[in-house]
């Protein structure tokens, strides 16, 4: 019993030491294949895996699950990212207009100032569902993801463009149209 | 006066020796580790990440001596002296060439083992003094291992001597090699005396002194804690073991003793079976390689040389095998390598009478 166990551990401690030492000198050679996409990307991984991120860099899809972007122009603020949000990550105002902005680039017409769209990156998870509600497809994930900083504030990406004195300005724009459609109703 | 210096001076150059080949060996097992599991290693500090391990030394020398408070003050800080010397006394009677070895006493064999056994004093002493609980455990499984493999150790080396019949390390190099005073057999029966090389080191003087120093190298990765027997330690359950409360340069000390320990028990098992400073070039016909390649600067050379392999295959192993369970440790050592080096004792005793004489 002793001397079989002996001769087995001893046999295997061997093979374990014949794979390491394949792999030690094996390691004069990096994988040749970083990208995924590539042809023969599974039979190119021998050797050694590291990737020395800062200097060396893993490719990855322009549109891949990262960092979040919007293109404000194209917004409608039809506030459907933020009621998808899983973790209500995304915070928008919006200031409604008495009459129409513009259209986006897809031609769908946009009613309403985004004077807030402020996304919470320290919160977000990275879940996409916001970019599949989004009905111009305005709000979009890109191949961003190595954003570090020291104050957790500047996690929360602002989006929207208009300077508080606009938002001032929309909002009273808004009041008096709406005044003035009470005091048109009152009319007899 | 000049024997004074020389006291000084020796210590001195071991002790510079020990902390170079410390800071060399640790980039090395990192390296060798992170290429046996398809990493790189260090890479940041320095070209390759050559100054990684300077750099990590820098940082240790400059960290604040913490006691925990409820240690025991006087055991703590005097633990790694214990260990550290334990270890670093035991250079003094190692042959590095052709008597050039710090002292040539007639018991170096004995010494060695007498004075490396203190350092299982030392763990206890850490472990205990740390007073904490993992630091204790690890110095426990470290005293019943070492205490245990002490004896497979002391049983191959036995087995050894019987061949050489001296204690003196330098005698039994000199054992090994073209300017032996006695008559050297390969396996026995082929006179190598005037051809050395490969073919005069003990390993190859009886065929059981083959398995006799896989015996010793075993038991002595046992000794020095290393991986795969490194349960002392054991980083996943231990935290540290019995080194767990220690910090900055009292760390180091511990550090410099574990590789000391490991470049001691190598050039150990390179003194008895492996040649000790002789070269393993035979002499052929003309071709007088071994007379070429023996002399001061040669055996240290070769003694370097042979050592650091052998401390390249403790690290090879470190990083294959998985670490023995506390009771697989046990089973090993009592009922494998102590039958087994009972056996090959014998053998030893049988050769010595019957085929040597």
């Amino acid at each position: 019993m002793v001397i079989k166990t002996t001769i087995q551990g001893f046999l295997t401690a061997v093979k374990g030491l014949f794979l390491t030492v394949r792999h030690l000198f094996g390691a004069r050679k990096s994988r040749a294949s970083l990208d995924i996409r590539d042809e023969d990307y599974f039979t190119q991984q021998n050797g050694v895996t590291t990737v020395q991120y800062p200097k060396q860099k893993m490719p990855i899809p322009e549109v891949a699950r990262y960092q979040l972007d919007v293109e404000i122009d194209d917004c409608i603020v039809c506030d459907l990212c933020a009621k998808a949000c899983p973790v209500d990550c995304i915070d928008i105002q919006a200031i409604k207009s008495p009459e129409v902005i513009g259209k986006t680039s897809d031609g769908s017409v946009k009613r309403l100032y985004p004077a807030k769209f402020d996304i919470d990156m320290a919160k977000c998870m990275y879940c996409g569902l916001c970019t599949v509600v989004c009905p111009t497809e305005c709000i979009t994930m890109t191949n961003q993801y190595d954003r570090s900083t020291q104050q957790l504030a500047d996690l929360i990406y602002g989006f929207s463009e208009m300077s508080d004195h606009e938002v001032q300005q929309r909002k009273e724009e808004w009041t008096k149209f709406q005044a003035e459609k009470e005091a048109a109703k009152k009319k007899p | 006066m000049a024997d004074l210096i020389v006291h000084i001076v020796v210590p001195i150059a071991i002790f510079t020796f020990i902390a170079a080949f410390t800071l060399f060996a640790v980039y090395a097992e990192r390296k060798i580790a992170g290429f046996v599991q398809d990493r790189l290693g260090p890479m940041e500090t320095g070209k390759y990440g050559l100054v990684q391990t300077i750099a990590d030394i820098l940082k240790l020398l400059q960290k604040e001596f913490i006691t925990p408070s409820a240690a025991d003050k006087i055991l703590f800080s005097i633990a790694p002296v214990v260990i550290f010397g334990a270890v670093f006394v035991g250079f003094s009677v190692i042959p590095w060439a052709p008597d050039f070895i710090p002292a040539n006493t007639h018991t170096g064999l004995f010494f060695i083992m007498a004075v490396v056994s203190i350092d299982a004093i030392g763990i206890l002493m850490a472990g205990w003094g740390s007073n904490n609980k993992y630091a204790l455990l690890g110095s426990v499984r470290a005293i019943a291992q070492m205490v245990s493999y002490e004896i497979p150790v002391g049983l191959s080396l036995i087995a050894a001597v019987m061949i050489t019949q001296t204690l003196n390390l330098n005698d039994i190099a000199y054992l090994q090699g073209i300017n032996s005073p006695e008559n050297i057999y390969f396996m026995g029966f082929w006179d190598v005396t005037h051809i050395g090389g490969i073919f005069a080191w003990h390993i190859f003087q009886a065929p059981h002194l083959l398995v006799v120093y896989v015996i010793f190298f075993i038991a002595s990765l046992a000794e020095c804690n290393r991986a795969p027997f490194d349960i002392p330690e054991a980083e996943s359950e231990l935290i540290g073991g019995f080194h767990t409360e220690y910090g900055g340069i009292k760390f180091a000390f511990l550090f410099l003793a574990e590789y000391a320990m490991m470049f001691l028990v190598a050039i150990l098992g390179v003194v008895l079976f492996l040649g000790a400073w002789n070269t393993p070039l035979p002499n052929i016909g003309s071709l007088r390689l071994a007379d070429w390649t023996t002399g001061l600067g040669w055996g240290i050379t070769w003694t370097i040389l042979k050592s650091f392999t052998i401390v390249g295959i403790q690290m090879w192993i470190r990083w294959t095998l998985p670490r023995f369970r506390a009771d697989q440790l046990m089973t090993l050592c009592w009922k494998v390598l102590i039958p087994l080096a009972f056996v090959c004792l014998a053998i030893s005793g049988l050769w010595r009478i019957m085929v040597m004489l």
